[in-house]
């Protein structure tokens, strides 16, 4: 059976040769438009005149555009219909495209772009979370409050408390391949997209909008993309719409990429947050209460920062059972990028939070900060202790791994001895000091809208046996292709090389949902299943008929179908089922089971299982210059039972450093006008080669997943990114040894920012 | 302006290229090879690079930062030409694929490339051979088990005979100087011309700035600017010597400029950047000049028939202004021989392939005891690059002790008012620069000083 073969990304053979084809690389027809807009170069305020004469008259230069020229809806919001396309007139932060031009190559676009003469009515902009709080500029009418039990009475009435405040940077999504889009246009005014998204059926949705026509006109198809990490999810819509109007005006093919720049300074983020929080616990350390504040960053456009915002809450417990607990979070609206969905989105945020706490509480106390987290850890379902195992919103915890990880991570990276070792180390070295910490992970499985949950797909047998398997995923690297396709030959028990993946393509498999929420296998995994095993059915009644056998007999395994003593080849099978007339096409459809939310009152079970980690990392710092290093990471990563251990295992690698770097070298840094500064891979610093862990042992949890998922593997894309949470802790840990105070370190923890946390530590700065 | 070059073992020539053109823009939309991708179009990510072989060897380049004019007489190795005449993959592609070290693939080709030119030059650093590729999906621990996973094995026959018969390079006229002389001679002519060197800034004039640069002078062809002559009491460096021959140069004479060297922006960048690039463009955070401060470096200045020469700080006048004539170019750059007690040390976000917030580079010689010379320089911490005056005078003469250092630490506001900008802020930098002193006494005293000599 496929399903659990350590197989290779199924293009790994085209990446490595330069063969695999992104959106940039498709041929277009000779007379091909290529796109570009101009930005506003204010963070807010109106434009009073727009003279666009030199765009006009630079070479190469088609068609220039404004909102005027739009043939219908001026809006590529996925939610609430806030974000124009091309401005209306106000400005809300600097980069946002305030016109379109076609030009006759990318560079000439590029070039027209920057010529345009716009004055403006400049106005204040409110650029941090304080200011808008101050303003009152915001999306909802107020604060969401989830609770349980009264957190402020915990906390005041326990033994011991600490509180705190730090900021929380966001994260550009830095995919190595830009937002593009093509649109070709066809008869009758429909068009044909192709796109780099994780959303093909939201491109479908807002060029369909942006055209005024119906979603049947419009077609969107998605191979691959270049890194999406939730940067595509609603993001390349403003290039998809441009090229369908642009295609449909002028009936030429238009493609749109932008520079890296370009893609920096106008699209989203991840939220920046900044969280204060108290904290009540005993003597021992069990926490008592817990409240939150999380001031969300959301940007100009409300977009997806609603169930971020909501994710954020959802994970404030963690892995951490806490008897009260008062989470309060306002989604500020500001004249920044709009923050949107990544990797995480918001859960990340939540679960720094509390680490914070724990990190704060051990230090407090002066106790294992391990030993710490175990205490308050909800229980194991073999062996339950607490009256109260439920989420902060009611969700009993009913598949808690972490205590089993937990020991065997100590045991396999030998933890208690090397922070025996590191604290002698640091008692001989003055200036450089090392540091160690651990941070579970328990992230919440399926979309908190509640009706993204659902998937389709659609699987062909060619009477040759070959099979067309096609879905609602999208490829971005993270081998759901792959993963799927192993779904599909292991149900008709055949070769991986008869199972032909295809593009995702919202002509064959419609109204999809993003691949987000690290939802593709488990979604789309059980919808190709249901569609195969549909096909299977149609096959075994036909085939035992003609064999005289009982159906359920029939089993398809080894590249053949066993029908009664009969051992057909699967090729001749398929070639039998199409001779008796058999229908060999299927869709399959699948929806989360047990799912129930409330998001207003913050009540229900917002997900079908909970997926978890465990990390260990080990980092030294200097004095001097707050430089420092990961030394070490250990990992222990639950999967369920995984459907590829290689691809997994990829999924916890990748995502830790880039977890990592988000807590640390990656700094969004604005002026005081809203101008990114760090719009370039020259400023904004992702994680290098070197900078990933000298001694990095990674290995997967041997578990099933307790829900009835797809093989009962367990969703890897987001969870691992978590774990570079310990980086963090390990940078507190390390800058603890400098002096007795709390080191309070804010994110993210450049080497300047460990500086300022030793400095506050040993010299009381 | 015509140029022949090879191409994946094709030749090719090209007659009237634009002088600014890419060899990226170029290969995608002109050639149709698209195995090679843009990811930021400035030298930052690797997505592009491709492996270009000259006389001197084959290494990695950005074909981002590539003009098309700058490859006359080379040749040339996309990811398309990786593998074998008969599709026969790289050992390099079998270990990427075997060791998954591609996920969404977009920076694979790049990888690819410096892998095949690393592989071939037998090169085993591989952190440093690929730190300027970026990859955003797997966290790098795969990529390198492919990288380790080759070492042993030998180079395909075609990767190996890349370069064994170079084309002849057309006659690429008076703006391609093939020595000191003739560059001499056409840029006193043209004063007004951008001379490209290495092209890995002036490129981004182009690529970023979407400026249009007439005439351009390329450098490339001038051998004897590429010398590098260490004699008993000097060492002379042609301005037109790339980062990684100048590390190789100065790492036996100076262990600490060599690892800074190290980490000055990537592999391609350094195998493309040149000294007399780093020099002549007056940055106020090149890492070079700093360094060369601090050995008492002298510069040699050329125009025409004239040569003058002063002390490479006097060359630094204000942010953006050198004191260098219209049609006057870097001829080299030379230090004396001494006895190795410099150490650099560059503070950045990231190790590498950053630019510095701060670069401190310190050159104290003591007698007896007693501080007899020091020179103090500092890159970001001013509009240029810039001695610590100040800081100096407080040790000259003093007895060298943390006494006198951490005395000397408090005249550094005397000689800098640093930024505040997206690196670091004025504290940080002014603070850490002074922090360094006290590091440079501790590293010359034989104490661990970097967090970079730490390991598990």
């Amino acid at each position: 059976m496929s399903v659990a073969k350590p197989l290779p990304h199924d293009a790994a053979k085209l990446h490595v040769t330069g063969t695999a084809r992104y959106i940039d690389d498709i041929p277009v027809p000779a007379d091909c438009l290529h796109l570009a807009f101009g930005l506003s170069t204010i963070a807010k305020g109106r434009i009073t005149a727009m003279d666009l004469d030199a765009v006009r008259n630079s070479p190469g230069v088609v068609d220039v555009l404004t909102a005027d020229d739009l043939p219908a809806e001026n809006d590529v919001s996925p939610s609430i219909h806030d974000e124009p396309l091309l401005s209306d007139g106000s400005v809300h932060y600097l980069g946002q495209p305030l016109f379109l031009v076609a030009a006759t190559s990318h560079r000439a676009a590029r070039v027209a772009a920057s010529k345009g003469d716009v004055t403006y009515d400049e106005e204040e902009a409110l650029l941090t979370v304080e200011a808008a709080l101050q303003a009152n500029s915001r999306f909802e009418d107020g604060p969401r409050i989830y609770s349980k039990g009264d957190a402020a009475a915990a906390i005041d009435g326990a033994a011991r408390m600490v509180e705190g405040s730090f900021d929380l940077g966001g994260q550009e999504h830095f995919y190595l391949e830009s937002q593009a889009a093509m649109a070709m246009p066809q008869e009758s005014g429909d068009v044909l997209v192709a796109s780099s998204t994780q959303h093909p059926t939201e491109i479908q949705h807002k060029v369909a909008d942006g055209l005024g026509v119906p979603m049947h006109s419009v077609r969107v198809e998605t191979r691959r993309m270049g890194g999406g990490f939730g940067g595509k999810e609603s993001q390349g819509n403003a290039l998809a719409v441009s090229c369908a109007i642009v295609a449909v005006k002028t009936g030429r093919a238009a493609k749109m990429r932008y520079d890296r720049d370009d893609d920096m300074v106008i699209t989203g983020k991840r939220h920046a947050f900044k969280i204060s929080y108290r904290a009540g616990f005993d003597e021992e350390g069990h926490l008592q209460g817990v409240e939150f504040l999380h001031l969300v960053n959301c940007g100009w456009a409300q977009d997806l920062s609603l169930p971020v915002a909501d994710r954020a809450m959802l994970h404030a417990d963690n892995a951490y059972a806490i008897p009260a607990i008062r989470i309060e979070s306002h989604r500020l609206k500001t004249n920044l990028q709009s923050f949107t969905a990544y990797r995480g989105f918001g859960g990340p945020q939540g679960m720094v939070g509390i680490e914070r706490v724990m990190d704060h509480v051990a230090h407090d106390l002066g106790i294992d900060p391990v030993e710490l987290r175990k205490r308050n850890y909800y229980d194991a379902p073999d062996n339950r202790v607490r009256a109260d195992n439920t989420t902060p919103y009611g969700q009993e915890v009913i598949d808690f791994e972490l205590h089993g990880m937990t020991d065997k991570l100590l045991d396999t990276s030998n933890y208690a001895t090397r922070k025996a070792e590191i604290a002698e180390w640091n008692a001989k070295n003055d200036r450089l000091k090392r540091g160690i910490a651990f941070s579970p992970v328990k992230f919440g499985i399926s979309f908190t809208l509640t009706h993204l949950n659902q998937a389709g797909a659609l699987v062909h047998i060619y009477q040759d046996g070959s099979v067309h398997l096609n879905h609602g995923g999208t490829e971005m690297g993270q081998g759901l292709f792959q993963k799927v396709a192993q779904v599909a030959a292991s149900r008709f028990g055949i070769g991986m090389h008869l199972v032909k993946i295809t593009a995702t393509d919202t002509a064959k498999v419609p109204n999809t949902s993003a691949t987000a929420a690290s939802s593709g296998a488990d979604l789309n995994g059980m919808a190709v299943k249901v569609a195969c095993d549909t096909l299977r059915d149609r096959m075994a009644a036909y085939l035992s008929e003609q064999h005289q056998c009982d159906a359920a007999s029939v089993r398809f395994e080894g590249g053949n179908v066993h029908v009664g003593e009969n051992v057909i080849p699967f090729e001749k099978a398929a070639a039998q089922c199409y001779q008796g007339r058999i229908s060999l096409s299927a869709t399959g459809f699948y929806k989360t089971p047990k799912l129930k939310w409330d998001r207003i009152k913050g009540e229900g079970r917002p997900f079908f299982y909970f997926s978890y980690g465990a990390a260990i990392t080990e980092v030294v710092t200097d004095k001097l210059t707050g430089e420092y290093r990961i030394l070490r990471t250990d990992i222990l990563h639950d999967a369920g039972a995984t459907l590829n251990p290689v691809l997994d295992i990829g999924q916890v690698e990748g995502a830790y450093v880039q977890g990592a770097g988000w807590l640390t070298t990656e700094e969004l840094v604005w002026n005081d006008k809203g101008r990114l500064a760090t719009h370039a891979p020259s400023t904004y610093k992702i994680p290098a080669c070197s900078d990933r862990p000298d001694v990095f042992n990674v290995d997967l949890w041997d578990g099933k997943n307790r829900e009835d998922t797809i093989y009962r593997s367990k969703a890897v894309g987001e969870p691992p990114f978590n774990l570079g949470i310990s980086a963090w802790l390990a940078l507190s840990d390390a800058v603890g040894a400098y002096g007795d105070a709390y080191p309070a370190i804010n994110a993210p923890a450049t080497s300047e920012e460990v500086w300022r946390s030793i400095r506050r530590v040993s010299d009381g700065v | 302006m015509t140029i022949t070059f090879h191409l994946n073992g094709e030749e090719v020539t090209l007659p009237q290229v634009a002088s600014t053109a890419t060899l990226l823009d170029w290969l995608r939309e002109e050639r149709g090879l698209k195995g090679t991708k843009e990811g930021c179009n400035e030298g930052d990510c690797g997505a592009c690079t491709v492996m270009v072989t000259d006389d001197g060897g084959s290494k990695s380049l950005n074909s981002c930062l590539l003009f098309l004019p700058q490859l006359n007489g080379k040749s040339v190795r996309t990811v398309e030409g990786a593998a074998g005449p008969d599709g026969e993959l790289h050992p390099v592609q079998d270990a990427m694929i075997e060791h998954h070290g591609s996920q969404c693939g977009f920076c694979t080709p790049g990888f690819v490339m410096s892998m095949v030119a690393a592989h071939k030059n037998g090169a085993t650093d591989h952190d440093d051979q690929l730190a300027g590729n970026l990859c955003r999906c797997t966290g790098y621990a795969p990529i390198i088990r492919a990288a380790e996973a080759v070492e042993e094995q030998p180079v395909p026959v075609w990767i190996e005979n890349e370069g064994g018969d170079l084309p002849a390079p057309a006659d690429a006229g008076a703006f391609s100087p093939r020595s000191g002389n003739e560059l001499a001679k056409v840029y006193a002519d043209n004063p007004d011309a951008v001379l490209v060197a290495g092209a890995t800034d002036v490129a981004l004039w182009v690529t970023k700035g979407l400026r249009q640069l007439d005439p351009v002078i390329f450098l490339d062809g001038c051998a004897d600017l590429k010398e590098i002559e260490i004699t008993d009491d000097r060492v002379r460096l042609g301005a037109m010597v790339d980062m990684n021959r100048m590390r190789d140069a100065v790492a036996p004479l100076h262990a600490s400029y060599g690892e800074m060297i190290r980490r000055y922006a990537s592999q391609p960048v350094r195998n493309a950047a040149t000294v007399g690039g780093n020099i002549a463009n007056g940055s106020p955070i090149g890492d070079n000049p700093p360094a060369l401060i601090a050995l008492g470096a002298t510069l040699h200045l050329r125009k025409g028939d004239t040569r003058r020469e002063l002390p490479i700080e006097d060359f630094f006048i204000a942010y953006g202004k050198q004191d260098r004539e219209p049609g006057e170019f870097v001829e080299a750059v030379s230090f004396p021989r001494q006895t190795d007690v410099f150490r650099s040390y560059k503070i950045s976000k990231r190790f590498d392939q950053d630019i510095s917030a701060v670069c401190g580079c310190f050159n104290v010689i003591v007698e007896n005891g007693a501080v007899t010379d020091a020179r103090i320089a500092f890159g970001g911490m001013a509009a240029t690059p810039k001695r610590a005056a100040h800081v100096e005078a407080a040790l000259l003469g003093k007895a060298w002790d943390l006494a006198s250092v951490k005395t000397a630490m408090g005249e550094f506001a005397k000689d800098f008012s640093p930024l505040t900008d997206m690196r670091a802020s004025a504290e940080y930098r002014l603070q850490t620069a002074a922090a360094l002193l006290e590091r440079y006494y501790a590293d010359v005293n034989g104490e661990e000083v970097s967090v970079l000599e730490i390991s598990a």
